[in-house]
């Protein structure tokens, strides 16, 4: 199977839902070992990210994705901005021009994202940031397509994945970003930023697994 | 949350088109993308000092535009780094053809949002500096942390770069001026009660009616160690002594001592704060050649301080004595 186009815009609407939904929840996470402003934030950017998607042409899921991104990086701020926008460029670029994605496509535009992050952000595996349930999700979706898993069981993987990932996070020291500022009592939360990564692949997984046979 | 506001989603953008209301004739203001800029720019063949962060610290760094310091401000939402797209457009706004300094406090989103600025800015051929502040000595393992934050110097720097690049000084000066500030100036700072966000509509943190939070930053983050409240004397004496140490200054040394308000501390206490630093430099034969007290970097309503020293030779007094006429700081003009 593949994706087409309008489902890309049900994946970015959706997370937009999510994000909203979630914004109190992230505020509330980033407050315990940040700046108490990630839910806001990322509210902020999705709903302008809605605003474009109105204006868009349609088609090109490669032209979409690059304009949420641009727009993140806009109207964010903070760290998000530049690394959720870095993101959605990232795999924009991988799927420029595309009308639909085969799940190889994802998955090449999910590893560009991943190595677009690392690289504007600096972190590594383990320094408590969404790198933790980034890295984990695209190595799993990678896994099992290359074991011949259906897509939607792939990217049920992958989410899961990005789950555990986030989880993890919640015993680490955090070494980038605010959080590291407050070492050894940044132990015992879960990073904000891997949350809102998870949620990303949850609502992929939500959006696209269903329409698999 | 009891704040003097109308909504909290407008609180920048009003706070903006008051900036812009009382101070015509020093600053304009351009909104979408905001940011806040010389009446008077682009001065001709003058390097652009701008600078940029989240809200909530005025009058940094808006309040800091005008003659003899910033030609531009970008501010972001409340605690939150502006965006590469201000950054840029500031830096269009007031490009007089000799070059931008970005003064960049080292915080992860700020210096990934300059970053990206700067590209877009080289882009367009401007010529593009970007010196970090980093001065916070509270912040001790700078190996597996995102590095000392920007706090109390980034005041001091701009005052001083903004002098250099008023005496026509090339881009490269002006950004190894920032970088000589940065080196010499250190800061600690401390908070008796938290800040609250006006979006997130709580106090960011809880600190109970007799503790104090020490080495705290300006965004309400938590800093290395939280105790029992103590009187002054003892207060001053433990910030004091982390940045005389960690720099360090020493005998014989000429200091500007800037004891700067949270934003919710009233001036008699910054005063009592200040005579406690002034015994504690004079017993150690550290000179005050030049102060500055009262609130200008702060973290939204907390109250508390920070200690910020600045080993003073002569051409960085020279610097700071030159006039400046902003907002927020104003002498010689």
């Amino acid at each position: 199977m593949s994706i087409p186009y309008d489902d890309v815009v049900r994946f970015v609407r959706r997370y937009a839902e999510v994000i909203a939904e979630n914004k109190e929840y992230l505020t509330e996470l980033d407050s315990a070992i940040g700046d108490a402003d990630h839910g806001i934030n990322m509210n902020r950017g999705m709903q302008a990210a809605l605003a474009k998607l109105d204006g868009m042409p349609g088609g090109d899921i490669g032209a979409l994705l690059k304009t949420v991104g641009m727009t993140l990086v806009s109207t964010v701020g903070g760290a998000g901005g530049p690394l959720y926008g870095t993101l959605f460029m990232q795999m924009g670029m991988a799927t420029a021009g595309k009308a639909e994605l085969s799940p190889q496509d994802w998955s090449d535009a999910l590893t560009k994202a991943v190595e677009g992050v690392v690289m504007r952000g600096k972190a590594e595996l383990g320094d408590k940031t969404m790198v933790d349930a980034l890295t984990p999700a695209r190595d799993a979706l990678k896994e099992a397509l290359e074991q011949g898993a259906s897509f939607g069981d792939a990217l049920r993987r992958s989410a899961a994945a990005a789950e555990e990932g986030m989880k993890a996070t919640i015993p680490l020291v955090a070494r980038k970003g605010r959080a590291s500022y407050l070492g050894e009592r940044s132990a015992g939360h879960q990073d904000p930023g891997a949350t809102s990564s998870f949620l990303l692949l949850e609502v992929a997984a939500d959006t696209w697994a269903t329409a698999d046979p | 949350m009891k704040k003097l506001i109308n909504k909290p989603e407008d609180v920048v953008k009003e706070e903006l088109q008051g900036i812009a209301a009382a101070h015509p004739d020093l600053v304009k203001v351009h909104f979408d993308p905001n940011f806040v800029y010389r009446a008077d720019a682009p001065k001709q063949g003058k390097v652009a000092v701008i600078s940029g962060g989240g809200s909530g610290h005025e009058p940094m760094h808006g309040g800091f535009v005008g003659m003899g310091m910033l030609d531009a401000a970008c501010p972001g939402e409340v605690f939150t780094s502006p965006t590469p797209d201000q950054m840029f457009e500031a830096a269009k706004a007031v490009n007089g053809g000799a070059g931008i300094v970005y003064i960049v406090k080292n915080y992860t989103g700020d210096v990934m949002n300059f970053d990206m600025a700067a590209d877009l800015a080289r882009g367009e051929g401007m010529e593009v500096e970007t010196p970090l502040i980093d001065d916070d000595v509270a912040v001790q393992d700078s190996l597996y942390t995102a590095g000392r934050r920007g706090v109390g110097t980034t005041v001091l720097a701009e005052k001083i770069a903004g002098a250099a690049a008023e005496e026509g000084r090339p881009l490269k000066d002006v950004a190894e001026i920032v970088r000589k500030v940065n080196a010499n100036g250190r800061s600690m700072g401390m908070a008796l009660t938290s800040c609250t966000v006006p979006m997130a509509g709580k106090p960011t943190f809880e600190l109970g009616d007799d503790e104090m939070e020490i080495g705290i930053g300006i965004h309400g983050e938590p800093g290395r160690e939280r105790m029992k409240l103590k009187p002054a004397s003892d207060i001053v004496e433990m910030m004091a002594t982390a940045v005389v140490e960690d720099l360090p200054f020493t005998r014989g040394d000429r200091v500007l001592a800037f004891v700067n308000g949270m934003g919710g501390t009233p001036l008699i206490e910054l005063y009592v704060v200040y005579n406690e630093l002034h015994k504690f430099l004079e017993a150690k034969g550290i000179t005050i050649a030049r102060n500055l007290i009262g609130s200008y970097i702060t973290s939204l309503d907390m109250a508390g301080c920070s200690i910020t020293l600045l080993k003073l030779d002569d051409e960085l007094t020279k610097l700071w004595d030159a006039p400046v006429k902003t907002p927020g700081l104003r002498w010689g003009a």
